[in-house]
């Protein structure tokens, strides 16, 4: 029996995932909308990008199914006896990384490794103490020593490989012969790098989950834990960093900044003090301010959290909020002085002979026009919060120290560097992690930007 | 006019063809212009008349190529040169100027500083001569006080200044050749008048050849002394002036020439009760200044102008840029606040109604903008944009019978049903002004006001548009304030003219009448502005 | 000119009460007193005694806007309001929740922080626009595609990851600066150089793309087909019409960071352990200094205005369309 815990973080992500589900479908109703996201994705980069992101997202969302396992000892009480379950909150993701979260050391070891990273005392069977490194309980436990590394790697590797491309290829085969058998509408994408890139990812994670199995492919951890699946489990706290804190600085600068530039007056002087009051003060120190406020509430609020995770959760809810809630003001500035703009123009003008109604004219002549300053920033916003989820954690002012994150990791990986030899796994593993969504939120976002941006679009209107 | 004596042409271009990818863009277009002669090239917007010049230049997009054919200045083949050879020929020996004053000239420097420029790349003047000879530039150009002039930036000389300091800057190194695109298209015709007497002269003194690239033919008929007419690329017929405005070969050249509306037929006005009063509207906007930014003044754009328009007639109010037409236009619409005045409408004060009480006169008083591309939103179809007015002022509350007049519409102003579902990136100019009309139209208006209408549109377009609004007003009896800066387009049009200067109305009265025997001096410098035909 | 400045530093007030508002707010009214000293003495079990004990020595024990066992102007002056927030605006600082001084601290740690920052801005715009100059002189090339595409790979890396691999490479591998550390005086230098490339180059990826677009917006104005029928080469083109046009966004939107450049960076601060005014205002927020922080939220919401400031007089000094009025 399990008991399904909702976090708020992953309700919002959920119904977030069908907000742009439904946004989705009304884009396929508008012909110039549709023309310009086509052109996103017939370039291979946006397609590319685009898919990484999905991959990412699709991971996060799995991390986002939370429950509880019962307490097996209790199990025999009966059913109507309060059941009592684990502490300890578990995610659909956990049980496809079972093997990853459970096989923990006593501490650092490298990627691929049999032995500890550094030496230990043990004890020999005779009695005396000596200094050498341990055997790993798990890491390779199902090979005799370090000659059989090699080629048992090896073998795995093309293994897993083959059998990453076999699984990869049922989708792919499906799509192939739905394309041929519904041949009617003109064919834009390009297709094989889809599957190219589809085809690389499932390979990929197939290896990455068969390896894992055997070794600890990305080395543990000071604690031993296994560093794949830190950072694995970091995706979601990334992904959901960047999409929440997107989501709340939206309204903040939509409804304020094209009240601003539609109705001018003392609407606009408002807005315009408000935003550079809160411009004026640096960023980081007012995150910094607002997330020791909260932390200050939570420590004297402790009957409220009563499962560490619902505590990091609502430290992590409130992060996104306050990361939104000071970062609206450019994308507001920019709303403003476009829909200036637009308000100018004749068809608003023709709009206003026609005496049609503020919300109308908001509503259908402004806000579709300025939809794609909208669409650039939050795409650009979503790389800058990953980005910035990583350095306020290094400051300390971040998620959750409970919580796995990539800025944890590195904040984590300071003292690992500096030691002797260098302990680098950790902090290059968040890296790759990271740097991948980064690079591929970026590249999308720069053909959101070709296709969307009116100065660089190729079909004007 | 001056005689060609048969001499070695000064440029001759053969078999030019221009490519964009795959697309032709410009073919097979030859023709040669001699020392001292005025050589017009006319057409359309995309006839390829502007490639063509850039590409003597040398100076066509990354994304044009010249496929074929080639381009002598001379005995120089300019498609051989290298490129620092052709930057010696470039401003030295050709030189060219272009339609945008405004944003043609380095806003940044001075242009005593952009003069120099030329001046120092192609001729070895130094200190207190090259200071003389930079004033001596200006004042041939008809700068005032060109000493001073110098300091001064773009952006503190008006427009028809600015494209003198371009003439200016073009004839600085005395080259043999000068291309003019479309010189006078962005400029009012009295400075237009002003800028192409000042090329006639030019060429005159200086011996200079001029490549003239213009759509308008009265300005083809006074400056030009032989024609090239192109379309979609190719030159369709090349000729003397004289010989081409009176026996044009091709059906194109006729539709062109004929589009030049004739300016001595009036259409009669016959008296009728009076629809629309206008006395002493004022339209001010405040000027605020110091620290705690307090209205210390006014801009006066519309300063006290009465007017009044007849049931089923048309008015026009006439004026250059910067008049306060279209200030007055926008403020009988209530789009632009009224500081004083009164605007009568059937005998009903417009001036100080509530936002309510105004929204019942909205489907009264309509409005057709000047520019037929930002007047539609590109994010609706043709059916939202017709329909939004008919929805938000309630005029057919029914479906059936908003599409079905939806339908009327547009084929009345001869569009097609199966237009109703694009978009208005899918219409050429001039069939969107027509939808533009449809949509003013739908909601029953009594009168419309048409803020230069046809100023976007291509020379061929603009007849069937102004032919469109007459025939509408004899079926259906609609008054039209027809606000334009064209004063050749009057007679046709309209029953009686209003002639605004400076936010002022300096003369008005019947058209006929105004513009025979105008009164006032700007009136009559107005109408000797503007280019004519000389028929033949 | 100056009734304009005097205008703008009008206007600066409002703002500036904003601020103070703001932080007042959620430094005092969304947790009170009591639960900040009960984080700060860290114990679950303290005494009411003890929370007293705290705020008396650090002056939170008055009311938050109204004392009312005071009469008078003391009525106002004598309260939490007055003491932390009003005093800001007259740059009294007041002592931190440690009991140092905040003006002289940073008064101290200004000069470290200026010694890392004005380099690194200064040779990071150079860097950036030739760079963005570059690429323009060379467009619809393998050149352009290449340096784009390293500009976007990397402006996907987290300044985080510049910093540890630069110590770890330079510092620690190659062993050609110290890791981290500071001495007064031109002993400096040795520390300051890999702090300012680490600034530089984790800056190049977003500079370097901003301003090619500026530039190559520049490039497609009309002047600059004017410039070329005079006959100027492309060289010339590109130093007396692009540069010249394209410096006026670049500088006016440099120059509003100019005055926060003095608050200095808190992760190259930190992590090189430079004693600056980031690592000052770091140690703050990790000690949970709330008197410090408060500070230097006012002190860089005024160095803000100072920089918009600056942007508008910079406008009128760089190009002459602009006129203050």
């Amino acid at each position: 029996m399990i008991s399904p815990v909702v976090l708020w973080s992953d309700i919002l992500i959920f119904s977030l995932a069908v907000s742009v589900g439904l946004f989705i479908f009304q884009v396929r109703k508008k012909p110039q909308a549709k023309a310009r996201w086509r052109s996103v994705f017939e370039s291979k980069i946006g397609l590319t990008s685009f898919i990484i992101i999905v991959f990412y997202v699709l991971i996060s969302l799995m991390d986002s199914v939370h429950f509880r396992e019962q307490l097996s000892q209790f199990e025999a009480d009966g059913p109507d006896q309060n059941l009592a379950y684990s502490s300890e909150v578990k995610s659909i993701l956990d049980i496809a990384l079972k093997n990853l979260n459970s096989t923990t050391e006593t501490t650092y070891s490298s990627p691929f490794s049999l032995y500890s990273f550094s030496k230990e005392n043990m004890t020999n069977d005779d009695g005396s103490v000596y200094r050498d490194f341990i055997r790993l309980k798990h890491g390779g436990a199902h090979i005799q020593g370090d000659e059989e590394r090699f080629s048992d790697i090896l073998i795995k590797s093309v293994q897993a490989l083959l059998i990453g491309l076999l699984i990869a290829a049922i989708p792919v085969m499906l799509h192939v012969m739905m394309r041929k058998k519904s041949n009617h509408e003109e064919d834009y994408i390009p297709w094989n790098v889809a599957y190219g890139t589809i085809i690389t990812l499932i390979s990929l994670a197939t290896w990455v989950i068969i390896l894992s199995q055997y070794y600890h492919i990305l080395g543990t951890d000071k604690v031993g834990q296994d560093v794949l699946y830190q950072s694995i489990k970091s995706i979601r706290t990334g992904v959901l960093i960047g999409t929440l804190a997107t989501l709340v600085t939206l309204p903040f600068a939509i409804i304020l900044g094209i009240s601003a530039g539609y109705f001018k007056g003392w609407i606009d002087d408002t807005v315009q003090f408000i935003y550079t009051t809160l411009s004026s003060i640096p960023g980081i120190l007012l995150i910094a301010a607002s997330v020791l406020l909260i932390d200050v509430y939570i420590e004297t609020n402790p009957e409220k959290f009563n499962l560490t995770i619902l505590r990091s959760d609502f430290k992590f809810i409130a992060l996104c909020a306050i990361l939104g809630l000071t970062s609206w003001t450019t994308l507001c500035r920019m709303l403003r002085a476009e829909t200036l703009k637009v308000s100018q123009l004749d068809y608003v003008q023709a709009a206003h002979a026609f005496g049609v109604s503020h919300r109308g004219v908001i509503g259908k002549h402004i806000l579709p026009n300025v939809t794609h300053i909208i669409l650039i920033a939050v795409v650009l916003d979503f790389s800058a919060f990953v980005l910035a989820e990583a350095v306020l954690s290094y400051i300390g002012v971040g998620v959750d120290p409970n919580m796995y994150s990539w800025g944890n990791m590195i904040n984590a990986a300071r003292s690992e560097l500096s030691r002797d030899p260098t302990v680098w796994w950790s902090v290059t593993s968040a890296f790759i992690l990271m740097f991948t969504l980064v690079l591929a939120a970026n590249l999308f976002s720069d053909e959101v930007r070709n296709a969307f941006d009116p100065r660089t679009a190729k079909g004007n209107e | 006019m001056t005689n060609i004596q048969p001499q070695a042409p000064l440029l001759t271009v053969r078999n030019l063809k221009i490519d964009a990818g795959n697309t032709c863009l410009v073919k097979n277009v030859s023709f040669d212009i001699y020392p001292k002669e005025i050589f017009a090239l006319v057409g359309e917007s995309g006839s390829g008349k502007s490639l063509t010049s850039l590409s003597i230049m040398r100076l066509l997009p990354e994304a044009l190529t010249v496929s074929e054919g080639e381009i002598n200045f001379k005995e120089t083949k300019l498609f051989n040169l290298p490129e620092t050879k052709m930057n010696s020929i470039r401003g030295r020996k050709i030189a060219m100027i272009f339609q945008e004053p405004q944003t043609s000239l380095n806003p940044v420097q001075s242009i005593g500083t952009q003069l120099q420029e030329v001046l120092g790349l192609h001729q070895n003047i130094k200190g207190a001569d090259l200071q003389n000879k930079l004033v001596q530039l200006l004042e041939e150009v008809g700068i005032p006080d060109p000493r001073a002039r110098l300091k001064w930036y773009p952006h503190q000389l008006s427009g028809g200044q600015k494209q003198r300091v371009m003439i200016a800057m073009a004839l600085a190194c005395e080259p043999d050749l000068l291309i003019a695109d479309e010189p006078t298209t962005a400029l009012d015709v009295t400075i237009q008048r002003q800028i192409l007497e000042l090329l006639d002269n030019l060429r005159k003194t200086r011996n200079l050849g001029v490549l003239l690239i213009t759509h308008d033919m009265g300005v083809v008929s006074e400056m030009a002394d032989r024609v090239a007419v192109m379309q979609y690329g190719e030159i369709l017929e090349q000729t003397d002036c004289k010989s081409f405005f009176i026996n044009p070969q091709h059906e194109y050249s006729k539709k062109l020439i004929n589009s030049l509306p004739d300016i001595h037929n009036f259409i009669q006005g016959i008296d009728a009760d009076t629809i629309l009063k206008v006395n002493d509207l004022k339209v001010w906007f405040p000027k605020k200044h110091g620290i705690l930014q307090r209205t210390v003044g006014h801009t006066k754009a519309v300063d006290g102008v009465s007017f009044t328009i007849k049931r089923g007639k048309t008015l026009a109010i006439v004026g250059e840029s910067g008049s306060g037409k279209t200030t007055a236009g926008k403020a009988i619409l209530r789009l632009n606040p009224v500081h004083s005045g009164s605007i009568q409408f059937q005998g009903d004060e417009l001036v100080g109604l509530s936002h309510q009480a105004f929204h019942h006169y909205r489907r009264d008083i309509q409005v057709i903008f000047q520019d037929p591309f930002s007047s539609m939103n590109p994010r609706m179809t043709i059916r939202e944009i017709i329909e939004e007015g008919m929805k938000s002022l309630k005029v057919e509350p029914d479906a059936q019978a908003r599409e079905d007049k939806m339908l009327m519409l547009l084929s009345r102003v001869g569009m097609l049903p199966e237009h109703l579902d694009r978009y208005p990136h899918e219409f050429s100019g001039g069939q969107r002004q027509r939808i533009a009309i449809a949509r003013a139209l739908a909601v029953d208006p009594k009168l419309i006001i048409c803020d230069e209408p046809t100023s976007a549109l291509d020379v061929s377009i603009r007849g069937q548009v102004l032919d469109l609004l007459n025939d509408l007003q004899q079926e259906i009896g609609i008054t039209l304030l027809f606000i334009t800066h064209d004063l050749s387009i009057i007679p046709h049009l309209a029953h009686d003219v209003a002639v605004m200067k400076d936010g002022k109305i300096v003369e008005q009265g019947r058209t006929q009448q105004i513009m025979e025997n105008p009164q006032h001096e700007y009136t009559q410098a107005l109408l000797k502005a503007v280019p004519r035909l000389r028929r033949a | 000119m100056l009734a304009y400045i005097f205008r703008r530093f009008v206007y600066a007030i409002p703002i500036l009460i904003g601020v103070n508002i703001l932080t007042f707010i959620l430094f005092f009214m969304v947790n009170t007193p009591d639960q900040m000293a009960r984080v700060h003495l860290g114990d679950k079990h303290v005494t009411q005694d003890a929370i007293d004990n705290w705020k008396v020595q650090r002056g939170y024990d008055k009311p938050l806007f109204i004392n009312a066992q005071q009469d008078a102007t003391n009525m106002f002056t004598d309260t939490i309001f007055f003491e932390k927030s009003i005093k800001l605006l007259a740059f009294d600082f007041g002592k931190s929740d440690e009991g140092r001084n905040i003006m002289s601290d940073i008064k101290e740690r200004m000069w470290p922080s200026l010694a890392v920052q004005i380099p690194t801005f200064v040779i990071g715009l150079l860097v950036n626009i030739c760079f963005a100059l570059l690429i323009v002189m060379f467009r619809a090339s393998l050149f352009e595609i290449t340096a784009l595409t390293a500009c976007v790979a990397m402006l996907s890396i987290s300044s985080v990851f510049y910093i540890i691999g630069g110590q770890f490479f330079f510092a620690k591998l190659w062993n050609l600066v110290p890791i981290s550390g500071y001495l007064s005086g031109m002993e400096a230098i040795s520390f300051l150089i890999l702090p300012i490339i680490i600034g530089v180059i984790s800056g190049v990826g977003s500079g370097t793309r901003l301003y090619r677009t500026i530039f190559i917006e520049e490039a497609s104005r009309d002047y600059m087909r004017t410039a070329r029928a005079k006959g100027v080469s492309e060289l010339s083109i590109l130093f007396k019409h692009l540069l010249p046009n394209g410096m006026i966004p670049i500088l006016t939107s440099v120059v509003v960071v100019i005055p926060t450049l003095f608050m200095g960076s808190l992760l190259i601060e930190s992590f090189f352990g430079i004693p600056g005014l980031g690592s000052y205002t770091l140690d703050a927020i990790q000690a949970q200094d709330f008197a410090v922080v408060r500070c230097m939220v006012f002190l860089g919401a005024c160095l803000y205005i100072v920089g918009l400031l600056l942007t508008d007089i910079s406008y009128t000094l760089v190009d002459p369309r602009v006129k203050l009025s």
